[in-house]
Parts: C-alpha cells; structure tokens; sequence
C-alpha cells in the first residue's frame, strides 16, 4: 500500500496495472444487481477468504444495512450531516444522502459466517470461503 | 426516499507538500466543512480509518493544521484483488481570521470524522451596539 519515491514510470506502471485489474476483476462484472458507486470498497484475499474493506465515514452504525444473500452482499445506509444553529457555512466539501450498493462475489461464500466489523468510519467485511470451494490437494497415489 | 440525494464517490486529492518527505506515505487532503457560529469556528474533516489516538491538531501563526496517521499493520498479510480507493495518511491547514483561544480548542472523533471546535478568543466576539 504504500508508494515508493520518484519513479513517473512506476507510476505509469501503476496505472496501466490499475486499469487492466479493473477490467479484467471479475468481482465487478456486468451483474444486474449492481447499482450506485458509493461506497468505494476494496477487496483483500487473506489466506483463503476475502475481506472488504468500505470507506463510509460519517455513516452512524444504526443507518447501516448489511444483507447476505447466496453470493451477494448488499451494503445500504445514509449519511447526514448536521450544522448546528445559526452556523454560517465558510466551506462545504462533505456531502450526504443515501445509499445502496450490491457486491457480487466471484466465489462461494458462507453466507452465514461473514462477519462486519465498523470502526474510525470504515467498514470491515469478512467473508470466509464456502468450505466446498476451497482448494484442496490431491495426493498421487 | 425521492428527495434523499444518492451519495457519489469523492475521488481523494493528494496533498502538495512544501518540503519532500522522508517516507514514502501517500497524503490525502480530507474533504472539510467549516463553520462559523458567534461563540466558535467549527472545522469537520472527513478522515476514514484514522484512530482517535492518531490525530494531531495544533493552532500556529493563525494556521490550523490537522494530522491524521493511518496504521498500515491492518493490511499486513492482505492481498489485493480488487481495489477502487487508496489509502494513506490525511493533512490539512487552513489560515484562520478570527483570533482564536488556542487554550480551548477541542476535538472530537466519531465514525471518522473529526469535528475540531475553535473557540473565538473574547476579543473576537461579536458584540451588540446600541443605537442611542
């Protein structure tokens, strides 16, 4: 995660790779139940599960939504903002609404055995591996 | 829910430092309210992922600086497979007109958004004038 010193074709490089993960990730597909952008998500492997990691600051743990259902995960909520009394705005760069975004899993998942963890204003999903999915290896006897 | 606005993604914007850095961290600038009521100037900024215990706020030549430091070890033993966002550190500082009690300067974590109340220094209070 973290950048390294000045090299511009590093960072072309970087670029080019983000791209073509973009495009060639099947955890983003065409799937109909995609919908809105935000949050923004990022998505680990660690060991053999998955874990999601959502940047929702702002977002009161009650105004959070998370459903599981067979390999999508559904993430909706809102966010308000509240100026006090008589406030008289100099900046405004925060914005609220709502929200409502369906993350479609490449893989089988337990949809029972994830768990979400919310903490600082962003949102830890743990998705463990259905057990029939993982890889196993096979001895030649 | 038809008035409710649908939330967009706010592309982070990285900070242009004055002096180069001695690691090699990326810094984001955090997205920020500020507002003003007669008692207090009230800076919001919006720094997902950065705990409460790793936010600097200091008040210098009537610049108010904020910090905050994003703790790497989370992401150890991660790979990743798909990502939309990227993470780093936040700074930001703002020139400040009105005097301020540095003495009485507060902050306040929540969800990731640092709510830092400036209180205006006595002298700077508005006051009523009566018209004789």
């Amino acid at each position: 995660m973290l950048a390294s010193f000045n090299d511009p074709f590093e960072a072309l490089f970087a670029l080019q790779r983000a791209l073509d993960a973009r495009v060639a990730s099947d955890w983003m597909g065409h799937g109909t139940a995609a919908s809105g952008s935000f949050p923004p998500i990022n998505i680990f492997q660690k060991g053999d599960d998955f874990v999601a990691i959502v940047e929702l600051s702002g977002v009161d743990k009650n105004d959070l939504e998370i459903e599981a259902k067979e390999n999508t995960i559904r993430i909706r909520g809102k966010k308000t903002i509240a100026y006090g009394e008589q406030a008289s705005v100099h900046r405004r760069e925060r914005i609220s609404g709502v929200f409502d975004r369906t993350l479609s899993v490449p893989i089988r998942i337990e949809p029972n055995g994830i768990k979400a963890e919310y903490r600082d204003g962003v949102l830890a999903l743990f998705i463990p591996r259905a057990e029939a999915d993982k890889p196993r290896s096979i001895k030649v006897g | 829910m038809a008035d409710a606005q649908e939330l967009q993604v706010q592309q982070k914007r990285e900070l242009e430092k004055k002096a180069e850095a001695t690691t090699p961290a990326r810094v984001f600038v955090p997205v920020t309210d500020i507002f003003e009521t007669t008692q207090a100037l009230t800076v919001v900024l919006e720094m997902p992922g950065v705990d409460r215990n790793s936010i600097e706020a200091s008040v210098e030549n009537d610049v108010v600086t904020i910090e905050g430091r994003i703790d790497f070890a989370k992401y150890e033993g991660m790979q990743p497979v798909y990502t939309e966002y990227n993470v780093g550190h936040y700074a930001r500082s703002f020139q400040i007109s009105n005097k301020i009690d540095q003495g009485k300067i507060s902050a306040e974590m929540k969800d990731g958004v640092v709510t830092l109340v400036l209180p205006k220094a006595e002298q700077a209070k508005q006051r009523k004038i009566q018209v004789s």
